[in-house]
C-alpha cells in the first residue's frame, strides 16, 4: 500500500473530524501560531512590511489587517466568518481587514474544507490568533508610554491609555519584538464584548459574486497554457489497449494528444488515466476529443449492473450481519415479543454535481509545481501531485481559486492531478475542465445501500426492541481496495441514535465496490436517517400516535447518551445530549404549528429528527401533491442547535441550501451502471431541483443551548428525504422506502 | 469572418464558427463571469443577453451572434448597480455564486419584460437556472426587491 500511504493520512484525518477516533479539536488546536517559535515580524525591516504574530493574521505599518483565510470557500462563507472571529478578538474595524487565501501548506493544520469542521476546529485558533497580536500591541504600547498593560485599551484599530493614543500599524514593527504570549495566557473578549461573532460581515466575495469577478478552478489562467479534455475509461479500472487521433488531430485548433496512465494500486486520488487531446481552447479540446477512436481493456468493473448490485444488497440485510452496536438482547425481545413491525429501504448511488465541474490549471517547470484550483483541500493536491509525479510535496504550490460549489467532490483532487501530470509531459501549462459528462460518468459517487430494520412494540406502539442493518461499498475502499465494510459510516446515524430502547442492535453488512465511492454532503446519515426517521414514522402510523409525541417518547428522559469509545474524542465536549434534541423537536413543533396541522388528501405534514456533525436538527415538511401525483412543498421548518452560531446570516443560509440540497436527493437523484458504465450523463437524466421544486419557504429556526460550535454545512440534509417521505404517507398513505420519490406511482 | 459587439466593443472573430459564444468569451475575450455548467441549455449558468434577450451561450454558435449585441454580467452594469445586482448584494443571495452569473442575467431579462413578476413569473422564468446551493428563496425574493415589488 505504499503508493496509498498519503491517501490513508487523509481520510483517517477525516475520520478524526468525524471524531472517532481522534479528537479533531485536539488536532487543530496543536496547529502551530509560529511555525518557528519567534515572531515573524521580528525577521521583518521595522515600519516596512506586515508584521506576522501568528500564520494568520499581520499588520501592515498602515494599519490594514491581512487575514489569511487557510479553508476552502465553496460557498458557506468560511472565507467570512473564521476571519471575523480574529478580527473580533484583535478588535479591528472591518474595513481594515483584507482577506488571503492560503496556499496548501502544513503550518495553517488541516485545510480539508470538508466534515462540517472549519467553525469547530478552528473557532479557536483563529481566536488565539486575534487575541495573541492584541496582546502584543497592548504589549508594545504600555512599553512605550511606560505603563502597565493591565491598564491599556486595545479598541477599534486603536491602543489607549489615558491621554495615549497609537494605532495599531504605528505599533506593528514595536510589538514584533514582544515575546508571544502562551495561549493560556490570553484575555478573550467577554460574548457581550463581540463585535462581529453571532452578528456577522457583508461576505468577503459578494461584490466578486454579483459582477462576475469571482475567480473559481475552470476561470484561472496561467501564461502560455493549453486546454486539455480528457476521455477516461467507461469503467473505473479500464485501459487503453490502442488510440487512434487520426482524426482528432485534424481538428482546427488541436495540437496533441497524449495519454495518461492508469492509477497504480487502489485508485486513492490519482488520475483513472485515458486519453488528453490538447488544444487552444476548450472547444476545440471537446471537438477533438469527439474524434478519438480508443479502444478500451474495460477491467475487473465491467459488469457491474445496478439491478443485481441491489439485490445482492438486499440480501445481505436481511441476514445476520457484523454487529456494530449492541444495547441488551435483541433476539431475546423479539422472541419474547407479541408485536413486530419489519421494513427494508433503499438509496442509490448520487453524484455530487457541483454547478463548476472539476477543473485545474498547473504548471510544472524544474521539478516544481505550481497550480490553481479549485480545491477543498490544498494539501490533498500538494499530496497527490508529489505521488504521481514523484516530487516532494513541498515542491507543490497549490493556489485554491473560489469553489463553484463541491459538497465533498472536490476534496479529491484527481483532475488537479491530471493537470500537473499532462503538464509535466508536454512541457507547458495544462488547463483541465472537465465537461459535465466527465463529472457524471467519474464521481466518487454517494453509496448505494439497503437497509432491513425490525422493531417489537408494546401495547402503546412503543419499541421494545430494535434491530437495524445496512450494507454499502464503503468509502474506505478508495484508498483500499478491499475494505468491504463500513467504518466512518457506522457513526453518521448508525451507532449514535439516541433513542431510550432496551434492546437494540445496529448491523453492517459487506459490499464489494465497483466504482469510486466518496463521501458527499452529509455522507451516509442519507440513508441512514432515510431509514430510521421513516421506520419511526412507521411504528408511530401502526400505534396511531401523533409523530412528534411518539418520537419524545421513544426519545427517552433527558440524558447523556453513552456511545461507547468510538465517540470517545468528542464526548467530553459535543456529548449526546436528548435534552438537546428534545428542545430542537419542541420548537419545530412550536414554529411550524404542528399540533393545528392535520393532514388531508393531497396535502399532508411530516416529520424527522436527526443528530448529525453534533448538530441537532428537527424538521416538519408540508408537502402538496397534485392529481397527477407531483409533489411540491411549499413549507419547511428546520429547528436547529448548531450550538454557538458565529455568522447566523451564513448558517441560515446553510440550512436553507440544505433543504434544497435533500429535496433533490429524496425527489430526484439516482446514479445506476450498467455493464460497468454509469448510465447517467447530464442534468436531464440527473435530475437536481430546480426553483419551482425546491422548498416555496424555508424557515430556520435557532435553538440556542450555550454549547460550543458545532457543524453546519451538512446536517440540515439528512432530515429532508424521511420528513418529505412522512408527509406524503400523511397526504397518501403511500409509504416510500426507496429513493428518489420521482420513481414511485403517488397516484 | 464574423462581427459582433460585446459588452459595447466591436469584435472580430476568425477562428470555428460553430464554436458556442460561452468559449469565445472565456477562452478568447477572457470574460470568464459567464460560467459553464453543462454544455446543453439545461442549467443556465452561460446564461446572458444576445440584444437583450436571454439565451444560453453554451448553446449559441459564433454564426448565430454575427451581427448580434452580446451582454455579458461584466457588461451589465459598469459599477455592478444594476437593480437586480444591488437587490442580489442586499439579500446575501449567494453561496459559492458560480451560478450567479447566469442568475442575475436570467432575471434582469426578466425583469426587462415584465418588470412586476408574480411568484410564478419568477418561478416559470427562473426554472432554467440551476443552483445546487440552493438559494433559490433568496433569488426570489431578490427579484421581487429589484422589481420594487416587496413582499
Amino acid at each position: 500500500m505504499k503508493t496509498t500511504s498519503v491517501n490513508r493520512v487523509d481520510v483517517v484525518s477525516r475520520r478524526g473530524f468525524l471524531g472517532t477516533v481522534f479528537s479533531a479539536g485536539a488536532l487543530v488546536l496543536g496547529a502551530p501560531l509560529l511555525s518557528t517559535g519567534k515572531a515573524f515580524g521580528a525577521e521583518v525591516e521595522p515600519g516596512k512590511s506586515a508584521w506576522f504574530p501568528t500564520v494568520y493574521l499581520g499588520v501592515q505599518p498602515n494599519g490594514e489587517v491581512i487575514i489569511v483565510a487557510h479553508r476552502s470557500e465553496m460557498g458557506t462563507g468560511i472565507r467570512t466568518a473564521l476571519p471575523m472571529v480574529a478580527a473580533d478578538e484583535l478588535d479591528v474595524e472591518w474595513s481594515k481587514v483584507r482577506i488571503e487565501q492560503a496556499l496548501g501548506d502544513k503550518k495553517y493544520g488541516d485545510q480539508n474544507t470538508d466534515g462540517s469542521n472549519s467553525i469547530r476546529s478552528f473557532y479557536d485558533p483563529l481566536r488565539i490568533a486575534g487575541a495573541t497580536a492584541r496582546a502584543m500591541l497592548v504589549g508594545a504600547a504600555a512599553a512605550k508610554w511606560g505603563v502597565p498593560a493591565g491598564e491599556c485599551k486595545a479598541v477599534n484599530g486603536y491602543v489607549t491609555h489615558a491621554a495615549e493614543k497609537a494605532s495599531y500599524g504605528e505599533l506593528a514593527s514595536l510589538a514584533a519584538q514582544q515575546p508571544v504570549p502562551k495561549p493560556e495566557t490570553l484575555k478573550f473578549k467577554l460574548p457581550s464584548e463581540y463585535r462581529y461573532i453571532g452578528k456577522g460581515v457583508p461576505i468577503t466575495d459578494l461584490d466578486n459574486l454579483v459582477s462576475g469577478h469571482g475567480i473559481f478552478g475552470i476561470d484561472a489562467k496561467m501564461p502560455g497554457m493549453v486546454y486539455a479534455s480528457i476521455e477516461h475509461p467507461p469503467v473505473v479500472g479500464g485501459t487503453v489497449k490502442t488510440v487512434d487521433d487520426s482524426e482528432a488531430l485534424k481538428v482546427r485548433g488541436v495540437k496533441q494528444t497524449v495519454q495518461i496512465e492508469k492509477y497504480k494500486d487502489t485508485y486513492g486520488f490519482q488520475p483513472l488515466g485515458g486519453v488528453a487531446v490538447i488544444a487552444d481552447n476548450t472547444w476545440a479540446a471537446m471537438q477533438g476529443r469527439k474524434k478519438l477512436k480508443v479502444d478500451w481493456d474495460l477491467g475487473a468493473n465491467a459488469k457491474y449492473d445496478s439491478d443485481s448490485y441491489r439485490a445482492q444488497l438486499s440480501e445481505t440485510v436481511r441476514k445476520p450481519c457484523k454487529i456494530a452496536r449492541q444495547v441488551g438482547d435483541v433476539d431475546k425481545a423479539f422472541a419474547a415479543a407479541s408485536k413486530t413491525h419489519e421494513a427494508e429501504y433503499y438509496c442509490p448511488h448520487l453524484a455530487h454535481a457541483p454547478m463548476e465541474p472539476p477543473a485545474a490549471v498547473a504548471e510544472f517547470r524544474n521539478g516544481k509545481v505550481e497550480i490553481r484550483t479549485a480545491t477543498q483541500n490544498p494539501q490533498a493536491v500538494q499530496d497527490t501531485v508529489s505521488q504521481v509525479l514523484g516530487i516532494k510535496p513541498e515542491d507543490v504550490a497549490c493556489h485554491v481559486t473560489l469553489l463553484g460549489g463541491a459538497f465533498g467532490r472536490k476534496s479529491k483532487p484527481d483532475y488537479a492531478a491530471e493537470a500537473a501530470l499532462l503538464s509535466k509531459k508536454i512541457g507547458k501549462p495544462v488547463k483541465v475542465a472537465w465537461s459535465r459528462e466527465d463529472d457524471i460518468h467519474h464521481d466518487f459517487y454517494h453509496s448505494v445501500s439497503a437497509m432491513y430494520l425490525k422493531a417489537a412494540t408494546d401495547a402503546k406502539g412503543r419499541p421494545t426492541a430494535w434491530l437495524q442493518r445496512s450494507a454499502f461499498p464503503p468509502i474506505f475502499s478508495t484508498f483500499d481496495s478491499k475494505t468491504i465494510y463500513g467504518d466512518l459510516e457506522m457513526t453518521m446515524g448508525w451507532n449514535d441514535l439516541p433513542f431510550d430502547i432496551p434492546n437494540h442492535q445496529a448491523e453492517n453488512g459487506p459490499a464489494v465496490p465497483h466504482v469510486r465511492i466518496g463521501w458527499m454532503r452529509s455522507v451516509a446519515n442519507v440513508y441512514h436517517a432515510f431509514a430510521v426517521q421513516s421506520f419511526l414514522d412507521e411504528l408511530a402510523a401502526a400505534a396511531n400516535r401523533d409523530r412528534i409525541e411518539y418520537y419524545l417518547d421513544v426519545l427517552g428522559p433527558e440524558r447523556v447518551v453513552d456511545l461507547g469509545p468510538t465517540f470517545a474524542a468528542t464526548a467530553g465536549k459535543f456529548p449526546l445530549d436528548t435534552g438537546r434534541m428534545r428542545r430542537v423537536v419542541e420548537t419545530v413543533a412550536d414554529k411550524s404549528g404542528w399540533a393545528s396541522k392535520k393532514s388531508t388528501p393531497g396535502h399532508g405534514y411530516g416529520f424527522a429528527a436527526h443528530w448529525s456533525f453534533l448538530s441537532y436538527i428537527a424538521a416538519v415538511v408540508e408537502v402538496k401533491i397534485d392529481a397527477e401525483g407531483k409533489v411540491t412543498i411549499p413549507r419547511v421548518d428546520l429547528a436547529v442547535d448548531t450550538g454557538q452560531v458565529i455568522h447566523p446570516d451564513r448558517v441560515r443560509a446553510q440550512f436553507e441550501g440544505a433543504a434544497v440540497f435533500g429535496t433533490s436527493i429524496a425527489m430526484m437523484g439516482e446514479i445506476t451502471a450498467k455493464d460497468g458504465r454509469i448510465r447517467q450523463s447530464n442534468f436531464n437524466n440527473y435530475p437536481v431541483a430546480r426553483m419551482p421544486e425546491a422548498p416555496f419557504e424555508t424557515h430556520v429556526h435557532f435553538v440556542i443551548s450555550g454549547a460550543p460550535p458545532a457543524g453546519v454545512g451538512e446536517p440540515g440534509v439528512p432530515v429532508m428525504a424521511p420528513a418529505i417521505c412522512n408527509a406524503i404517507f400523511a397526504a397518501t398513505g403511500k409509504r416510500i422506502r426507496e429513493l428518489p420519490i420521482r420513481k414511485q406511482k403517488l397516484v | 469572418m464574423i462581427e459582433l459587439r460585446v459588452n459595447g466593443v466591436a469584435r472580430r472573430f476568425e477562428g470555428d464558427p460553430d464554436m458556442p459564444l460561452l468559449w469565445y468569451l472565456r477562452d478568447d475575450l477572457d470574460l470568464t463571469g459567464t460560467k459553464f455548467g453543462c454544455g446543453m441549455g439545461l442549467c443556465g449558468a452561460c446564461t446572458i443577453h444576445v440584444n437583450g434577450a436571454a439565451v444560453r451561450s453554451c448553446v449559441t454558435s459564433l454564426q448565430n451572434a454575427a451581427g448580434k449585441e452580446i451582454t455579458t454580467i461584466e457588461g451589465l452594469s459598469k459599477t455592478h448597480s444594476h437593480p437586480v445586482q444591488k437587490a442580489w448584494r442586499e439579500g446575501n443571495v449567494p453561496q459559492c455564486g458560480y451560478c450567479q452569473s447566469g442568475q442575475i442575467m436570467q432575471a434582469a431579462a426578466l425583469l426587462k419584460q415584465k418588470p412586476k413578476p408574480t411568484d410564478h413569473d419568477i418561478d416559470e422564468a427562473m426554472a432554467g437556472n440551476i443552483c445546487r446551493c440552493g438559494t433559490y428563496q433568496r433569488i426570489r425574493a431578490a427579484v421581487k426587491v429589484a422589481a420594487g415589488v416587496r413582499a
